[in-house]
């Protein structure tokens, strides 16, 4: 294996890399001027790593996929795939970032800078590097790049209080969740000798010592954190509530992606000899987090937190997806994760279209009242996410549900669906009672009409797929998430 | 002799210190960045005792990447402290209570 091969196979990284060192240093020349240009080349940069990552999927040339540096890095199709999905969130990102910056209250830091996009870039190289690192080093540094561009993008905007608190507490429980998983993976590497994840799942063959199970738990419980599962969620709604909103739609897409991406490799490559150590643990998450994220949404009247717990339930899901431990589990976890992406996008920015007649941004739920009347568009748009995210039948929300717990039912959890599929139907409560202010409640007439022609054709885009429409593409996407998943399962 | 269950062990209470650190600690943010850095120094006791141990060096070139990466970390932990700071005026852990939760 020769470097340049290496530098081949991480093409998608090398591409970001070095246009995010380009960027910093324009918009450290350029200053505020520059942030148009910078966000516009952040977008191509992000563009040509799709569209290298999308090579790396569908081309069979790149079937097999093959190990770089060493065994630190593996390119295959469930690495391209979620890539894809971690890009994808990021431009979008990005594109609706402006006008939000633009027009925040609060004096000098009321505009674009040019930092917001190189933040975003550098934080797609880390998530790259998690879904691709298929050793204990390369996942390290590939989820603190990420988390340090995250710590920084909470705190934006830099004189709003809930901005900063925000990033301090983002910042103080991200620590706190880096440094579990590091001394479980300390552990890991003292009983295994190795910090390959192949090599683990050799060494746990022959059983797991008390010391590797005390890892395999720590690893677990630090990756809990940074998908915000139950019981490591409670960051989660005063991050989501606190942080400017083009960065709350990306913290609730592309390092949701990234981390569960992150943690199907490590339960299945790294774990999978020692499936009875850890399935137990992942149903128990998920559980909790379906019940948590629907019964702590129904008393929340900001709709950023709503949605944050809405994130929370939708991650127990497709956790369930792992507990079946399975390639059908890994498989339908993948589609949820594509259909997941486009409800979130869908609905953020959706949120951010919200402003009233000052231009500032509306977050109350009950200033929604009326909107079926003032803006019918939006309104339409919101009730689809809204029925999606609750997996309400001819929406293809429910599409991704059916396929968690149709694995889970193959992998003999009967227990476990069956629960889901009850605390699903606490979850449609909230979901409901948007839908009831937007339509039936006496008008409140606060939201006024936006002329932001990118936010409508994203929301737009987001509702067709999540329509019964998307049903027309199960046969795409079922391929390619099978394959993916074929690719998580090749060692076993 | 001193055996590769001492370092366990003293780097298991360091950690433990660190998360109380975390979670008992009422008054200042400060203490909560000292004892992240307490639990990414057990994590380094713990990474380069089992390195000697095992006769592995992986364990000691992640110690490296360890410490870099906690350099980075504390100095984008004290820049938000410090706007954190500039916009509030304290930065008591009771306070930070802006938003519920």
């Amino acid at each position: 294996m020769s470097v340049g091969n290496s530098l081949y196979l991480v093409a998608p990284e090398i591409i970001l890399s070095a246009s995010g060192l380009l960027l910093l240093l324009i918009g450290a020349w350029g200053g505020f001027k520059s942030a148009r240009l910078v966000s516009i080349l952040a977008v191509t940069a992000l563009f040509a790593s799709s569209a290298v990552a999308l090579e790396f999927l569908l081309n069979p040339a790149f079937a097999e996929g093959g190990d770089a540096f060493f065994g630190q890095y593996r390119l295959d199709k469930f690495g391209s795939l979620t890539k894809l999905l971690i890009y994808i969130s990021a431009i979008v990102s990005i594109i609706i970032a402006p006008r939000f910056f633009d027009n925040v209250a609060g004096g000098r830091s009321a505009v674009m800078r040019p930092e917001y996009p190189v933040l975003i870039v550098f934080a797609a190289i880390g998530m790259g590097m998690m879904v691709s690192a298929v050793d204990l080093m390369t996942l390290y540094i590939g989820l603190e790049l990420n988390s340090l561009a995250a710590y920084v993008l909470a705190s934006f905007l830099r004189n709003d209080e809930r901005s900063a608190e925000a990033g301090l507490k983002y910042f103080v429980l991200g620590g706190l969740a880096s440094g579990i998983l590091l001394f479980g993976m300390s552990l890991l590497y003292g009983f295994t000798g190795t910090t390959n994840f192949n090599a683990i799942n050799q060494a746990f063959e022959s059983g797991l010592s008390t010391g590797a199970l005390f890892g395999l738990i720590f690893v677990l419980a630090g990756m809990a954190f940074k998908i915000s599962a139950v019981p490591f969620h409670m960051w989660t709604p005063d991050v989501y509530e606190g942080a400017p909103t083009p960065v709350t739609t990306f913290f609730a897409t592309a390092p949701k992606v990234a981390a569960l991406a992150l943690t199907m490799r490590l339960a299945i490559e790294a774990f999978g000899s020692q499936i009875a150590a850890w399935q137990q643990i992942i149903i128990f998450i998920a559980l909790a987090s379906i019940v948590v994220g629907a019964a702590g949404a129904i008393g929340q009247t900001n709709i950023k937190r709503l949605l944050a717990y809405s994130s929370i339930n939708n991650v127990g899901f497709i956790l369930i997806g792992l507990a079946a431990a399975n390639q059908a589990g890994a498989s339908a976890m993948l589609v949820y994760l594509m259909i997941y992406v486009a409800m979130t996008l869908g609905s953020f920015v959706a949120v951010l279209d919200l402003r009233d007649a000052d231009g500032n941004q509306v977050e109350e739920i009950s200033s929604l009242a009326g909107l079926s009347k003032s803006r019918p568009g939006l309104a339409a748009a919101i009730a689809i996410f809204m029925f999606s995210l609750a997996g309400i039948p001819p929406l293809f929300g429910f599409w991704g549900k059916f396929l968690v717990f149709e694995a889970a039912v193959q992998a003999d959890l009967i227990l476990l669906a069956a629960l889901g599929i009850a605390a699903s139907v606490i979850g449609a409560f909230y979901y409901l009672k948007v839908i009831k202010v937007m339509y039936f409640d006496e008008s409140a007439d606060v939201v006024v009409k936006s002329d932001s022609k990118s936010h409508a054709v994203i929301i737009a885009l987001c509702a067709l797929f999540v329509s019964p429409l998307g049903y027309l593409l199960i046969p795409v996407l079922g391929n390619i998430a099978d394959q993916a998943a074929a690719a998580l399962f090749w060692a076993l | 002799m001193i055996g590769i269950e001492h370092y366990i062990v003293v780097s298991s209470i360091l950690f433990v210190m660190g998360v109380l650190g975390i979670f008992l600690n009422r008054k200042n943010v400060i203490i909560i960045l000292m004892a992240i850095e307490l639990i990414l120094l057990a994590v380094n006791i713990n990474l380069v005792a089992f390195s000697a141990f095992l006769g592995d060096m992986v364990g000691q070139v992640f110690a490296m990447f360890v410490l870099t990466v906690a350099a980075g970390e504390a100095a984008i932990g004290l820049a938000i402290l410090v706007i954190y700071f500039r916009g509030r005026g304290t930065i008591a852990v009771d306070d930070i209570n802006r938003m519920k939760g």
